[in-house]
């Protein structure tokens, strides 16, 4: 006889009007509109992060919205760790982050991860939410002992994960849902 | 820190439901990459009860105590309470749980919802709260509306309030969507229906709770939520959660 745990609540879709709940500012709602959840206050050397969430078609997906979970500048989480959202914009599809570069951070067994932010991403259509990686193209060194990208098995797939270097503290990272090009997402 | 379960994907919607016609551009064709689980997935951002305001947890007032008019929001009165749990029936303390929802018609405060039914000048649609030392929350509201969506010609929607919850760890975030018992227009859901186990469905129908029910004002619906839950730790002596 198999244990029985409960199961875990099922996923639905957070729709549309997903700003009403967790963005409320971008919603032009009167409650918390000074909030500015997608710039993350924090010690360390500043960074902005743009980009796109695109369709199998290739079209913006203008009601995404994404959250981005980063150790600080000590490698700290939990309490410490960086937690951030952001809504694409309404027009352009365009999100952006402003935080700082994380350093490299520990995983099991000793080993360390290369630099990265961890992002979910929701919206209308997406039943359940998606989770990848944005890693840094200047740390291409300790990409290749990185645990996540070694176990994405082509060379394209993982140029997914790594975003481009648009000037000094300018980072582009388009998330692509489906097609040629398609974004590694993890099932952790 | 053991690592959490790993996510029983089939109770989860897959990510392409042609039912639901949005899925089918915006499901990833790959299949999800299995990792293990590092530090930034067992843990996970910690919100401190004082960020909260006041009215937060109180849709009926909230809006119109931030525009100023300080009135209260038309419908049927309730109150939504519940538990948030993992799968091995610990309670998930201290964690935020955020809702948005249509108001009493239908009709959703957004620059996007064009559906004919009024907005209600004192009602923004949108709360949030956190779950006590036991897992415990509770909020108060208006029943929504049920509303019609443009999916196959007109579909509708059954009367349902969004709801996002944290937990203690990245790999327990939640977005689900709450319907209420007895409501006829859930089974024809496409929404619903990307849901493939009925079983899962009838986890995501809140029940009404006579026992708790507050007279004159409101009634009341219980809406357990449960997140993953950790793996045990068979070989080593220490207190859960250490
Ligand atoms: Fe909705």
């Amino acid at each position: 006889m198999p244990v029985n745990y409960l199961k875990e609540t099922p996923s639905q879709t957070a729709g549309p009007y997903v700003h009403i709940g967790l963005l409320p500012a971008q919603a032009g709602l009167a409650m918390r509109h000074n909030e500015a959840l997608n710039v993350i206050a924090a010690e360390g050397e500043r960074i902005v992060i743009e980009g796109i969430v695109h369709d199998g078609l290739g079209n913006p997906v203008k009601d995404a919205l994404i959250e981005l979970w980063q150790c600080n500048a000590r490698g700290e989480l939990g309490a410490k760790g960086l937690w951030g959202r952001a809504g694409a914009d309404s027009e352009t599809g365009l999100y952006r982050f402003e935080t700082i570069r994380p350093p490299a951070l520990p995983w099991r067994n000793g080993q360390n991860q290369a630099p990265h932010c961890s992002l979910l991403v929701f919206a209308r259509g997406i039943n359940i939410h998606l989770h990848t990686r944005m890693y840094f193209p200047e740390d291409l060194a300790l990409h290749a002992a990185d645990p996540a990208l070694q176990r994405v098995d082509s060379a394209a797939r993982r140029a997914t994960l790594v975003a481009a270097k648009q000037g000094p503290g300018q980072y582009r990272f388009d998330i692509r849902l489906q097609g040629e090009n398609e974004t590694v997402f993890f099932d952790m | 820190m053991t690592d959490y379960m790993r996510r029983d994907r089939s109770w989860h919607p897959p990510a392409y439901t042609p039912g639901y016609k949005t899925s089918v551009l915006r499901s990833p064709k790959c299949a999800l990459l299995s990792l293990d689980q590092g530090p930034a997935e067992k843990s996970g951002p910690v919100f401190k009860a004082d960020m909260l305001h006041e009215l937060d947890n109180d849709l009926i007032r909230n809006y119109a105590a931030a525009t100023g008019t300080g009135g209260e929001a038309i419908g049927e009165r309730i109150i939504v309470h519940g538990r948030v749990m993992d799968e091995t029936g610990r309670p998930v303390p201290r964690t935020l749980l955020e809702v948005w929802q249509a108001n009493a018609g239908g009709r959703y405060r957004h620059r996007n919802d064009r559906y004919l039914a009024p907005l209600d000048p004192n009602f923004g649609g949108c709360g949030r709260c956190m779950s006590d030392d036991d897992g415990r929350y509770f909020f108060r509201t208006i029943k929504p509306g049920p509303y019609p969506w443009p999916n196959h010609g007109s579909d509708w929607r059954p009367a349902h309030i969004h709801v996002s919850v944290f937990g203690e760890a990245f790999a327990q975030r939640l977005i689900t969507q709450l319907y209420f018992e007895g409501d006829p227009l859930i089974p024809l859901c496409p929404i619903v229906r990307t849901i493939r186990d009925d079983r899962a469905v009838d986890q995501l129908v809140a029940r009404l709770d006579m026992g708790e029910m507050r007279s004159f004002d409101c009634l009341v619906y219980r809406f357990d939520i449960v997140l993953r839950g950790r793996q045990q730790t068979f070989f080593e002596n220490r207190p859960e959660g250490m």
